[in-house]
């Protein structure tokens, strides 16, 4: 019997980043469900699909990720987040942390660490 | 403005480069600025400063450029929403990045992308505005920074 897809999101509010994620993630048995430019979109679109991973940036315009995060693990309780962000202080990701992201990602990353990323949370 | 803030700024650019497998950045000399004559090529990609510090950080560079970074991060296609998304993510990434050294108190909002060259771009005032230009390949870029 075939394996349940699991279900990818990614919100950024840079097109080339989503692209490159959803390109370049590396995770077998996932499907992109969904992408969004702002922590807004991301928490409509996190209610309507009820993705297993997620990936957040920071910074971005109407609400940013800090603020969609907890929103986000509200809707989704048993979604793992990451966050991708070039906000590169510890007070930062720890704050991130502690609204409910379970990793942080700092940008620039490479395809690897980005697929690394992932798998450490899709496997957690 | 101190050294070491030129620095982190230099640092931050050097790492975006170095992590998309692109070729190491040369840095000139950086010179203090005229607020009324900004500097700005074909892109600019423009992130308010708030908070501890205040005023604006800019990465600006030529379109050949972009276009090349672009095939580097695996975007096949190069259209000016592209170009504008690349330089945007460039300049959030470089003042993002200074946060490693300045602080959360460092706030940076959503870049503001110009295209073409401005007949000005307001900086704010009672600030020093440094530009350090750079050369990757054969391009030449800057960072401008105005922080008071």
């Amino acid at each position: 019997m075939a394996e349940t897809m699991k279900r990818l999101m990614i919100v950024d509010d840079s097109m080339i980043i989503r692209r490159r994620i959803k390109r370049e993630h590396g995770l077998e048995n996932f499907s992109v469900v969904g992408t969004a430019s702002d922590g807004e979109q991301a928490v409509a679109l996190a209610r309507q699909t009820n993705p297993d991973l997620i990936t957040i940036d920071l910074t971005m315009p109407n609400m940013d990720g800090i603020d969609a995060i907890p929103l986000i693990s509200e809707a989704c309780p048993t979604a793992k987040i990451l966050v991708v962000s070039a906000l590169s202080d510890k007070a930062t990701a720890i704050q991130a942390l502690s609204r409910g992201a379970q990793g942080f990602l700092c940008k620039p990353f490479t395809d690897e660490e980005l697929q690394q990323a992932l798998k450490e949370l899709a496997e957690d | 403005m101190e050294k070491e803030s030129i620095e982190v700024f230099i640092n931050s650019l050097s790492n975006f480069y170095r992590q998309i497998g692109a070729a190491e950045v040369s840095v000139g000399v950086p010179y203090l600025l005229d607020a009324n004559q900004p500097v700005a090529s074909d892109f600019t990609g423009i992130i308010g400063i708030s908070g501890k510090r205040r005023g604006c950080v800019y990465f600006t560079c030529p379109k050949a450029m972009l276009s090349y970074l672009l095939m580097s991060v695996g975007e096949s296609e190069v259209t000016t929403e592209h170009l504008c998304d690349m330089v945007g993510e460039i300049a959030n990434t470089i003042a993002g990045n200074a946060r490693k050294e300045f602080g959360s108190e460092f706030m940076i909002s959503v870049p503001v992308v110009v295209q073409g060259v401005p007949e000005n771009i307001h900086l704010p005032d009672n600030t020093r505005c440094v530009v350090i230009p750079t050369k990757w390949k054969s391009y030449q870029s800057a960072i401008v920074v105005a922080l008071e």
